[in-house]
């Protein structure tokens, strides 16, 4: 019992510090961070401005409505890109700056590991897409008098176990190809978000992508997000959304480390763990 | 740390029986899709004793990093056994990465982060916590001899020398009982070679620390271990005192031990297949 609990406290620790390491890190690279920050907000505002072009080229449009609408995917958008980068960079970042060995042969299980990179992906997350929303709102005068903010943070906050098991897959491919790997993780993100309806109800794709919404979790996020924004819709009756997103989260989970694994082992046959791949 | 791993005793630190690792790669010159396989190391055979120090010497490609990588856990064999502390590397990697950390040729630490924060963090992967290294990170900075004043500056601002003392720290930090060093010293200027060197005699002093050192440098081998080995294409050719290897060939240097084993100079350039497996090792 003693000796679980101490290796408990151990692995606690250890996932601690992946945090803390990646808290240094943004730290050091804060300007970067303002800067694609930035960037961020001019790409969002450029979707998001679609509903006013439309209505000022002539178009009969609720303007509030798919303003928000649009605001809402793309802050999912952007909150997803972050957590896959950052689980990608759990494998690339560390093999460009040569510490892939010796992160790869701590104690630290790899579960633990992962899960320190996802936590602070998460928390890094809503942090940037709480700023985007309010920064990128204050642009529109947009009336959202029945949003419920708590409910649309809660379902937020529910599809991230979701996203980070999809992450943790996707975070393998920097150990079979050190070249490209990295870079198939937004492909990921791109997939995932296409069969989600970012941007669009999921009614309006052919019936085999809306078979494929089913199985996302940006499907259950957007639409919770957007029926307590939209409609003011509380967490009592967000369970349509609520439950999908922790069921795809239970399974990904697992599924996600069982495929970095088996990645980690054939990097291990290959010789691939190494820095210079 | 605060948990506690058996060494199996009486087991030797390290038990290398009929090692093997081949790497297989693309051959163009075969065809598109011909692969072929080389050999990293072929049927390596030695044990170190708790406490002592064995230097490794080979060329570039030899399998030394092959080696190291394997006691790291870091790489899959292909045959045979390695047992660290009587834990076998391969089936129970946890317990082994708890007693091993090694030094590696490269400074590998995220070099935006000064020596305190790449220290901290790395600590935690062992489960050392805040109260644990808010003490324990300046001590061993300044056992190695890194002034106080630099532990905030990035890593990228400071020399190879310094930062190779901070690697000696970040692996000492740990307390494990196997040391693996990997050319610790390639690239560094005389002056912070021996310093390296000296604080690997006070680390075998002090730690009770069993050390593999994996050099091309006969001298810092001959200077520090306590047997000595030669790695040539894989085949690991002895494992002997100073002394009983030149004894061994009748010559008077390990240089010409060298020659005698294996035919060629040590400094020699590589050829064809050596540059293959220099890619693999």
């Amino acid at each position: 019992m003693r000796a679980a609990a101490s290796t408990l406290r151990a692995e606690l620790i250890g996932l601690g510090g992946v945090v803390e390491r990646n808290v240094y890190l943004t730290r050091r690279y804060i300007w970067w961070d303002l800067a694609f920050m930035v960037w961020t907000i001019a790409n969002t505002l450029t979707i998001v401005f679609i509903a006013k072009g439309f209505e000022a080229t002539g178009g009969e449009i609720d303007v509030n409505r798919a303003t928000t609408t649009l605001l809402i995917g793309a802050v999912v958008w952007a909150y997803l890109g972050i957590v896959f980068e950052f689980m990608t960079e759990t494998v690339a970042w560390e093999r460009w700056e040569g510490t892939i060995e010796y992160t790869f042969m701590a104690p630290l299980s790899r579960a633990m590991h992962l899960a320190g990179a996802g936590f602070f992906a998460v928390l890094y997350g809503l942090i940037r897409a709480i700023i985007l929303f309010i920064v990128v709102a204050l642009f529109f005068d947009l009336q959202m008098p029945n949003a419920d903010f708590l409910a649309a943070f809660v379902v937020l906050v529910a599809g991230s176990l979701a996203f980070i098991g999809i992450g943790v897959m996707t975070a393998v491919l920097p150990l079979i190809s050190p070249e490209k790997g990295a870079q198939l993780g937004f492909v990921a993100q791109g997939m995932l978000l296409v069969v989600s309806g970012v941007y669009y109800p999921t009614e309006v794709l052919p019936r085999w992508m809306e078979w494929l919404s089913v199985i996302s979790p940006a499907t259950y996020v957007l639409d919770g997000i957007r029926d307590a924004i939209l409609d003011g819709d509380g967490l009592s009756t967000m369970w349509d959304e609520l439950w999908p997103l922790l069921v795809i989260g239970l399974v990904t989970a697992p599924l996600g480390l069982w495929i970095f694994r088996r990645g980690e082992n054939y990097a291990k046959r290959h010789g691939k763990l190494k820095r210079s791949g | 740390m605060s948990e506690v791993i058996e060494l199996h005793r009486p087991s030797p630190a390290v038990e290398v029986r009929d090692l093997r690792k081949e790497f297989s790669r693309r051959d163009k010159k075969a065809g598109r899709f011909a692969r072929k396989k080389r050999a990293a190391l072929q049927g390596v055979t030695f044990t170190i004793e708790r406490g002592e120090c064995v230097a490794i010497l080979g060329q570039n490609g030899s399998g030394k990093s092959t080696l190291v990588r394997l006691l790291s856990t870091l790489l899959f064999h292909d045959g045979g056994s390695a047992e660290v502390f009587g834990h076998d590397v391969f089936s129970e990697p946890r317990p082994v990465r708890k007693l091993v950390n090694r030094v590696s040729v490269e400074a590998s630490f995220f070099k935006k982060l000064s020596a305190g924060e790449n220290l901290h963090y790395a600590a935690r992967y062992y489960g050392m916590g805040p109260r644990e290294t808010r003490a324990k990170i300046p001590a061993i900075l300044n056992k190695v001899g890194f002034p106080a004043d630099r532990r905030n500056e990035p890593m990228e601002n400071l020399s190879r020398g310094m930062q190779q003392k901070v690697a000696l720290a970040r692996a000492l930090l740990t307390s494990p009982v196997l040391l693996l060093l990997d050319e610790p010293t390639t690239g560094l200027d005389p002056r912070s070679k021996l310093e390296v060197q000296d604080f690997v005699r006070d680390v075998r002093r002090s730690h009770d620390a069993t050390v593999l050192l994996c050099t091309h440098d006969l001298a810092e081998a001959e200077a520090l271990a306590d047997r000595i080995g030669v790695l040539d294409r894989g085949e690991l050719l002895f494992l002997e005192t100073v002394p009983e290897v030149l004894e061994r060939f009748g010559v008077e240097t390990l240089e010409e031990a060298f020659f005698v084993a294996t035919g060629r100079e040590f400094e020699a350039e590589a050829d064809g297949d050596d540059e293959d497996r220099e890619v693999f090792a």
